[in-house]
C-alpha cells in the first residue's frame, strides 16, 4: 500500500522537510508521497506527520484556531506515526517553560509526559552544529543543527532517550512519537527521515 | 537541504569551540540561514516597547524588530534615526520567548557588534535607519548574528547576499502603509529570477556572465541562484503593509513571510490588527479566512499612509547604488 505523508504547514520550515521525506522516500523505494497540509481534514487523511521546526507559541496558536491540533492529537493517540522537531516536539510535550521566562501559557498537543526547556541553549548566537549518536537507532553519527534549540529536563521512564547532547536529552521515541532538537532536514543526511517512514510503514500494516 | 549558495567557510564570525566534551561550530551558513528559514510564513512585528512586543507575541508573531520609533514616526520626527536603546532591546528579551531582531544602520559596523553583543537573534542593516556609510555595507560575514537586509532587485539581494546576508526583504517604502513599493520590488525579484533561470536552462554561460557583471556581484552566486531559479536564502515582503488583505496578497506574490513596521503600532487597533495580520499569512490561500480577518480591523482606524510619488525621503534609495 502507498503511504500518505503530510508536512504540517502552518509556520516554519516545511519545504525542507518536504525535500528530504521525498529523498527518504526514493532511497528506501517506498510506494508513498508527501506533501503539505494544514486543514483538519488535509490531516485526518495522513498515515504520518512531521511537525517541523519555527515558532511554537505562532504552530500552537493558529492550529487551535482551525481547529487541526485537536485532529492532531486524535489521530496521533489512535496510532498515527509523528516526527516533532524542535518547534514540532515543543508541541508534543506536556509542558514547556522557556529558559529564562519559565512557565509559558501556549497551546501543546500534551502528548509527552516530558519537561521541555525552550531556547535550552541560549540565543541565536549561541545556536551550533555538533555531531551527536542515536546508536539504538543505528544512526550512530549524525550532524545535530541546534537552532535556538529546546532540549528536554525529564523525561518518564516509559519514554525513550535516542540521544544527548552534553547530558541534556535532545532526541526521544515512545511508540508511534519520536522528537528531536535538532533540524535533520537541514542537512544532507536523511537517515532520521528514513527512520520515521519505516516506523509509518510498521504503523500502517 | 538548505542552499548555500556563496557561503564562506572559512569566515570569521564562524566560531569552533568545544563545549564539555564536545566540538561545536557556531555561525554557519546553516545556522544562520536556517535561522531564516524557521520564521517562514510567519509575520516579524516591528516594536518599540515591552507592551508592544507582549501584544506581538500573544498575536502569534514568529519574531519582533525592536526600533527606537516606527518608521512612520521617524519620517516625521527627522534628524538622524540610529539604533534602539540597548536597555529596551533587553527589557523586549527578558519580556517574550520568541526571536527578538534590531535595526542598525546600513555600514555601521560598531552598532552592529554592540547589537551582537546584546544578543539579539538578528540584525535588521535597515535603510529605515539613517545610513552610516554611503559606499558600504557592513561585512557580515564576520559576524557570528545572522543578518537580513532589505533588496528592491536581484542585482541588490545578491550583493547582500555575498556580503553574508542570511535573510532578504523587500525594501518597499517604510513608514507609508502604501504597499506599492513592496509589490513591484517582489515582482522585480522574481521576473529577474525567471529571467536567469532562462539561461541558465538554455546553457548560455557567456549571458550568464553579462548578468554578473551587471549585477556586480561573482559569477559564482549567479550561477548557483540561477540554477535554483530562486533566491538561496528566504525573502520576506516588508515595507508598507498595513492590513489583513496586504499581507495575503504579498505572500500570494511568493513571499516566505511579512514584517509589518508602522502597520500595526500606528493604527488605532493595534491588538486586533497584530492578529488579524498573523491570521491573514497563514491562511492566505483562503480568501474567506483573509475575510475573516479583514473583518476584524476597522479601515477608519488604519494609519493614514502617504502617497509614495510626492514623499521627500525615499528610503528605498539609501544603499541601494552600493
Amino acid at each position: 500500500m502507498s503511504i500518505n505523508i503530510g508536512v504540517l504547514a502552518i509556520q516554519g520550515d516545511v519545504q525542507e522537510n518536504i525535500i528530504s521525506t521525498q529523498k527518504a522516500l526514493d532511497d528506501l523505494g517506498i510506494d508513498g508521497s508527501v506533501t503539505n497540509v494544514k486543514t483538519a481534514d488535509d490531516i485526518s487523511k495522513l498515515d504520518g506527520l512531521i511537525i517541523p521546526g519555527g515558532e511554537s507559541t505562532t504552530i500552537g496558536q493558529l492550529s487551535l484556531v482551525n481547529s487541526s491540533l485537536k485532529v492532531m492529537k486524535e489521530k496521533i493517540e489512535q496510532g498515527m506515526p509523528v516526527f516533532g522537531i524542535c518547534a514540532g516536539m515543543i508541541m508534543l510535550a506536556k509542558i514547556a517553560d522557556d529558559r529564562i521566562m519559565g512557565k509559558i501559557n501556549q497551546p501543546l498537543l500534551n502528548l509527552l509526559d516530558i519537561k521541555l526547556e525552550r531556547n535550552s541553549f541560549g540565543r541565536q548566537k549561541d545556536s551550533f552544529e555538533a555531531e551527536i549518536s542515536m546508536d539504538s537507532i543505528k544512526i550512530p553519527k549524525f550532524r545535530g543543527v541546534f537552532i535556538r534549540a529546546p532540549s528536554i529536563s525529564e523525561a518518564n521512564s516509559d519514554i525513550e532517550v535516542l540521544a544527548k547532547f552534553n547530558e541534556k536529552i535532545v532526541a526521544i521515541k515512545k511508540g508511534n512519537i519520536i522528537g528531536t532538537s535538532f533540524h535533520p532536514e537541514l542537512t544532507k543526511d536523511v537517515s532520521l527521515h528514513k527512520y520515521f517512514l519505516n516506523l509509518v510503514k510498521s504503523f500502517a500494516n | 537541504m538548505l542552499p548555500l549558495a556563496g557561503e564562506r567557510k572559512d569566515a570569521k564570525g564562524i566560531i569552533f569551540e568545544k563545549s564539555e566534551s564536545s566540538e561545536i561550530s557556531r555561525g554557519t551558513s546553516t545556522l544562520k540561514r536556517g535561522f531564516a528559514h524557521m520564521l517562514k510564513n510567519g509575520v516579524v512585528m516591528d516594536v518599540t516597547t515591552v507592551e508592544q512586543a507582549q501584544i506581538a507575541e500573544e498575536a502569534g508573531a514568529v519574531s519582533v524588530m525592536v526600533l527606537d520609533k516606527l518608521p512612520s514616526d521617524v519620517r516625521k520626527a527627522g534628524g538622524v534615526a540610529r539604533t534602539a536603546s540597548i536597555r529596551i532591546i533587553q527589557d523586549i528579551m527578558d519580556s517574550v520567548t520568541i526571536p527578538v531582531m534590531a535595526k542598525c544602520r546600513i555600514g555601521h559596523v560598531y552598532e552592529a557588534k554592540v547589537l551582537q553583543e546584546s544578543d539579539v537573534d538578528m540584525i535588521d542593516e535597515s535603510e529605515v535607519l539613517t545610513p552610516a556609510d554611503e559606499h558600504h555595507h557592513i561585512w557580515k560575514w564576520d559576524f557570528t548574528t545572522p543578518f537580513v537586509n532589505g533588496a528592491r532587485s536581484l542585482a541588490e539581494a545578491l550583493r547582500r547576499i555575498e556580503e553574508g546576508a542570511a535573510m532578504i526583504r523587500t525594501k518597499g517604502e517604510p513608514g507609508t502603509g502604501n504597499v506599492a513599493e513592496a509589490v513591484t520590488h517582489i515582482k522585480k525579484v522574481n521576473d529577474e529570477l525567471r529571467a536567469i533561470k532562462s539561461i541558465y536552462d538554455s546553457g548560455d554561460y557567456q549571458d550568464l556572465v553579462r548578468m554578473a557583471r551587471e549585477f556586480k556581484v561573482s559569477y559564482e552566486v549567479v550561477e548557483e541562484t540561477a540554477r535554483l531559479g530562486r533566491l538561496p536564502v528566504v525573502n520576506f515582503a516588508a515595507g508598507g503593509i498595513a492590513t489583513p488583505a496586504d499581507a495575503a496578497y504579498l505572500m500570494s506574490l511568493g513571499c516566505d513571510g511579512i514584517f509589518v513596521g508602522s502597520g500595526i503600532f500606528n493604527a488605532n487597533d493595534a491588538q486586533e490588527r497584530a492578529r488579524a495580520i498573523v491570521l491573514a499569512t497563514t491562511f492566505w490561500e483562503e480568501p474567506e479566512k483573509v475575510k475573516e480577518a479583514q473583518k476584524m480591523i476597522d479601515e477608519r482606524q488604519s494609519m493614514l499612509g502617504l502617497d509614495v510619488n510626492t514623499l521627500e525621503l525615499r528610503m528605498q534609495e539609501r544603499g541601494g547604488s552600493a
